[in-house]
């Protein structure tokens, strides 16, 4: 038990980690600056990042930063920037049933937590596992995983064909 | 007795493929009459080819039938069983009853075939021409082939149902064909008072077979194995001393009202003279040689059971003979008022038949059997001629004091194939009537009816002079009306209303065109018909004339063919000997079953025979064979299909004086007819005006006995009026009234189910489902707005609530 | 740490992208929203495999970016598509296919 206890520091981490994480969601979801909503987004992800750190994943924590920041969000700001969205504050965000979205949040959110704590309310993580190698890693993804890979890589071309050919402009 | 005791006498009989197939023969009009109704008026001659063809095809297979039967009779030995060829094919069976049809082929089957077939065959030829452009040709000639379809089923039957229904078919195709020229309402009422008439000897067919039936049923499945239907059946049951007395004599009194009604003897014989009413040809193929002789041959047919059932030779009278004895006398006297041809045939034909009952009721049944095979040509062969002068002569008049006379000179061949006909009807020597007529009124006589025989001499002069006076009034003399060329007018024709064959109204033009094309005719006055007419002439008066040497009984036992060919043997036979035959167009094996010792039964007959004790001739020295006891004493072992009757032998002495009697009368009549219309005899003209009793006779006479006015006005109108006004008011008021309450109430609900049900109930249902489905689809719009946020909260939504149910499920 | 903080963060996440699902009228935002949906999915998957010491919640979880990337690459192809029809990405007017 004091092996468990040894982890305070991962746990107060992760409750900084996780309350900037919610807010940070929280302001994605209600701000009326588009531009804003995707910074926030990114602190969201950076947190999510972080989060895989603490979870020993270190690979997923640098490809999400390379790949969802790094990429994704450019690409979220690229199509702002193509939408023409107003800089600056705009005032009709939110659809006319906005508030329709409040308790099935709150059903969805109260569902789950009784559910989890129900089915996992005591199980700790183990505390010296330890950290996934990129080896390990790999070795899964090109052994049994190997046809997930390869239709994930169909579908990436999919979606880059898919991109160009919707986008054009004739 | 014989000297071969126990010994089984195995006779192999000649069959053959005719003989074995002559169940095809009432099949082979019957497809005509189909093909004439279907396809008749298409074809080039109007169907008559049809029918034609089919009976010269059934002339041909009688022909063979009858040719194959002498082969195997030849080839017995005389006096031994000649088994029938039976055949059965059952098509209903349930519960123990069996129906079947089939064939039962023997002396009897192929002399009525050879006859129906030979004079249908002339008859439709005949027609040809008789009938040409008449307005409905094509069903003529349907309804005769029918008849004669209808007429050999019923010779051939094998069972009493069978026999039924060829009678009824014949019965039906009689009212088609008396009503042929319906359009004239005295046509239709003969025709309708035939089918009546018959019809009420009907009642006695039905109830004689239902009841013969169930008195015979279980003695001849257990001794033949055929049911109580079956024509050897009723015969070996009625001689195997089984039956009651009561039941057996109410079958054969019964099925003899049958015959009453179809062979016109008295009291049903008012039918007869009246279906004259119908084509010529029709009156010389039913109502003379074939279907009037369907009552003779039922007699014939189920001889045993009338033998047994009404006591023939057994007692001094019995129904049978003095009905037809009843029926000679009347209907000669009836032939001497009529001023008819065909009426004086009608009532000529009536009286033979009245012989031929008369004879069969005497025992005298070859002579009898006989005497339809003769009567039938040359009464035939008398119809057609006066057919023959109505279409050539008399303008189509029928009527002798006013249109016929003198005709002897205008058509010699017609004039000369009466005089033999008549000779022939008169039983002159050596015409056919002579050995068949002469041979019933001897066998009468000889079975000890002497009171019968009387009247069948009585009967003979009536008929040699009615004869005389129709032949002196239409051949002899001055020609008259028509005759004489004189054209009548068409109102003129409404006095012959009742038998013109072309209809006097204005607008059918058939009957005018005919008219004008006989036009041509009356105005070159009387002539000879055409060879389609006389061809049929004479062949049958050839017939008349010679037909009579087949059964030649004067010169001598090797003479009598007809009978060695078709009397029935009546010997006792073993039950199984009666064959089925045995493989193929082969051979019938039967045994002969000689008895050994006198055969020690009880008596059959409640006395003995009549003719032992007229003590007479000694009939054990008659025929130099052996008799059996069939019909006198009950078979031991064995049965027995026939009765043993006797045989008159011939004396030349008994000719000559019922010659004389035949020559005296035609002499007499010869004399009163020159003298009342000739020379006018003032004392004979007028002779019942003046004379109070001879006056009241001959009205009596004109009136017919006031039979028909006794049955329509008496029995008819009693019965049927009240019936029918009862009938009348049930329908009205009851049925009527069932119905159209029926109509009321239904009317009233549907008012109601209307205004509540369906308007409201119904209605409501369908427009508030319909309100509620609209309602719906509005309530549920909103849900596809086609926003993807709205869908995305669905989706969610719904997810959520999914998870809850599932977790509060599964905790 | 126990499991469970990580599945409630996750859980958070994900409730709070689904509310902006339904929120947003701004199909980017929309998009946006649908990351945050992934990327609790992610916490998930991984908080699981480290749990079972197995390395397939990795695999997974690198997949799902993958997948995130190309669907937001599409998405986003679609929303300029929008744009250049109706020059606006209002999803509310988006209702063509309304029943």
């Amino acid at each position: 038990m004091i092996a468990a206890d040894l982890l305070v520091a991962q746990n107060i981490g992760f409750a900084i980690i996780a309350a900037i994480m919610v807010i940070g969601a929280l302001r994605v979801v209600t701000t009326s600056n588009v531009v804003h909503a995707a910074l926030w987004l990114v602190v969201v992800l950076d947190g999510a990042a972080a989060q895989y750190v603490l979870l020993a994943a270190e690979f997923v924590a640098i490809t999400q930063v390379l790949v969802y920041i790094g990429a994704v969000m450019v690409l979220f700001l690229f199509g702002t920037m193509l939408t023409r969205a107003r800089i600056g504050v705009e005032t009709d965000l939110n659809n006319k049933n906005w508030f329709m979205g409040v308790p099935v949040a709150v059903l969805l959110f109260a569902t789950l937590a009784i559910a989890l704590n129900d089915g996992f309310g005591d199980q700790r993580l183990p505390s010296d596992s330890p950290v996934v190698s990129t080896q390990q890693l790999s070795d899964q993804i090109f052994g049994p995983y190997l046809l997930p890979f390869w239709a994930l890589s169909f579908v990436l071309l999919a979606a880059v064909i898919g991109a160009i050919v919707l986008s054009r402009r004739d | 007795m014989l000297a071969a005791a126990t010994e089984m006498t195995e006779t192999v009989l000649s069959s053959g493929w005719f003989l074995e197939n002559a169940w095809i023969i009432p099949i082979i009009p019957a497809i005509s009459f189909a093909l004439i109704i279907f396809f008749g008026k298409r074809m080039p001659k109007k169907g008559s080819e049809f029918g034609v063809a089919s009976m010269l095809g059934a002339l041909v297979f009688s022909a063979g039938a009858a040719y194959q039967w002498i082969q195997r009779v030849n080839g017995a030995e005389e006096g031994a069983y000649i088994a029938p060829i039976v055949k059965t094919w059952t098509w209903w069976q349930n519960d123990g009853v069996s129906l079947g049809i089939g064939q039962h082929v023997d002396g009897l089957t192929v002399t009525i075939l050879l006859v129906v077939a030979f004079i249908s065959s002339l008859v439709q030829i005949y027609s040809l021409e008789y009938l040409r452009g008449d307005r409905r040709y094509t069903h003529f000639f349907a309804s005769l082939t029918l008849f004669s379809a209808g007429m050999l089923n019923m010779v051939v039957a094998e069972n009493m149902i069978q026999l039924i229904l060829g009678w009824e078919i014949m019965g039906l195709c009689s009212f088609m064909l008396i009503g042929h020229w319906w359009e004239e309402g005295a046509n239709s009422r003969a025709a309708l008072k035939a089918f009546f008439t018959t019809r009420t000897g009907d009642i006695g067919l039905l109830t004689g077979t239902a009841v013969l039936y169930f008195a015979a049923n279980e003695r001849t499945t257990k001794t033949l194995g055929v049911s109580g239907f079956s024509i050897r059946g009723l015969s070996s049951w009625a001689l195997s001393g089984d039956p009651s007395s009561a039941a057996i004599t109410v079958g054969a009194v019964a099925l003899f009202i049958a015959a009453i009604g179809k062979s016109g003897q008295f009291p049903l014989h008012t039918w007869l003279p009246d279906a004259m009413a119908g084509p010529t040809p029709v009156s010389s193929l039913l109502h003379s040689s074939t279907m009037v002789v369907a009552g003779v041959f039922l007699v014939a047919r189920v001889y045993p059971v009338f033998f047994e059932g009404l006591n023939i030779l057994g007692s001094g009278a019995n129904f049978i003979v003095i009905i037809g004895g009843i029926t000679i006398v009347i209907a000669a006297l009836l032939a001497f008022v009529q001023t008819d041809i065909k009426k004086v045939l009608a009532y000529s034909t009536v009286s033979q038949l009245g012989y031929m009952m008369m004879g069969l009721g005497a025992g005298a049944w070859l002579p009898a059997v006989f005497h339809i095979f003769t009567h039938a040509f040359f009464k035939a062969c008398l119809f057609l001629g006066a057919g023959s002068i109505s279409h050539s002569s008399s303008h189509h008049s029928f009527e002798m004091k006013k249109d016929m006379g003198g005709l002897r000179k205008f058509m010699p061949i017609t004039f000369t194939t009466w005089i033999i006909s008549t000779l022939a009807l008169c039983g002159v020597f050596p015409f056919s009537g002579f050995f068949s007529k002469d041979e019933i009124i001897d066998n009468v006589g000889y079975a000890g009816y002497n009171v019968f025989m009387i009247v069948g001499l009585a009967g003979a002069f009536l008929t040699a002079a009615y004869m005389t006076r129709a032949t002196y009034l239409t051949f002899f003399g001055s020609p008259r009306g028509a005759s004489a060329g004189e054209h009548h007018e068409e109102e003129g024709h409404g006095a012959h209303a009742s038998h013109d064959d072309h209809a006097h109204d204005s607008h059918d033009t058939h009957g005018h065109d005919a008219h004008a094309s006989h036009d041509d005719h009356a105005s070159h006055g009387p002539h000879e018909s055409g060879w389609l007419i006389t061809a049929p002439l004479i062949i049958l008066a050839t017939l008349a004339l010679s037909s009579g040497f087949l059964n030649a009984a004067p010169f001598g036992h090797s003479w009598e063919n007809f009978k060695k060919w078709v009397e029935p043997s009546a010997e006792v036979i073993n039950p199984t000997g009666i064959a089925y035959v045995t493989g193929g167009a082969g051979e019938a094996r039967i045994s002969s079953d000689e008895p050994t010792e006198p055969v020690v039964g009880e008596e059959a007959h409640s006395g003995a025979p009549l003719a032992a004790a007229s003590g007479e001739e000694d009939h054990s020295k008659e025929e130099g064979h052996h008799k059996s006891d069939c019909g006198t004493k009950t078979p031991v072992d064995g049965v027995c299909v026939a009765p043993q009757l006797n045989h008159a032998p011939f004396k030349w002495s008994k000719a000559g004086l019922s010659m004389l009697i035949v020559f005296a009368g035609m002499l007499s009549s010869w004399i009163l007819c020159v003298q009342l219309y000739e020379r006018k005899n003032k004392k004979l003209v007028g002779l019942t005006e003046r004379n109070k009793a001879l006056g009241a006779g001959y009205k009596f006479l004109v009136n017919k006995y006031y039979l028909d006015a006794l049955y329509e006005n008496v029995i008819v109108r009693s019965i049927a009026h009240p019936i029918a006004r009862g009938a009348y008011w049930i329908n009205q008021n009851i049925l009527d009234g069932i119905v159209n309450g029926a109509g009321t109430s239904a009317k009233t609900v549907a008012g109601w189910v209307y205004r509540n049900v369906d308007q409201k109930l119904v209605d409501g249902a369908v427009n508030g489902s319909g309100n509620a489905a609209q309602a719906a689809g509005g309530a549920l719009q909103p849900v596809q707005s086609g926003k993807v946020n709205m869908y995305g909260a669905l989706l969610f939504g719904s997810a959520a609530i999914g998870a809850l149910i599932l977790v509060i499920i599964n905790t | 740490m126990l499991l469970n903080q990580f599945l409630i963060l996750g859980a958070v996440l994900f409730c709070i992208g689904v509310y902006g699902v339904i929120a947003r009228k701004n199909a980017v935002m929309v998009l946006m929203s649908i990351e945050l949906i992934l990327n609790s999915v992610n916490i998930n998957l991984l908080a699981f495999s480290l749990r079972n010491g197995s390395v397939d919640g990795h695999t997974f979880a690198l997949y799902v970016i993958a997948v995130a990337a190309a669907e937001v690459g599409v998405g986003l192809a679609m929303v300029l598509l929008m744009y250049r029809n109706r020059r606006s990405i209002g999803l509310d007017e988006l209702s063509e296919m309304k029943g």
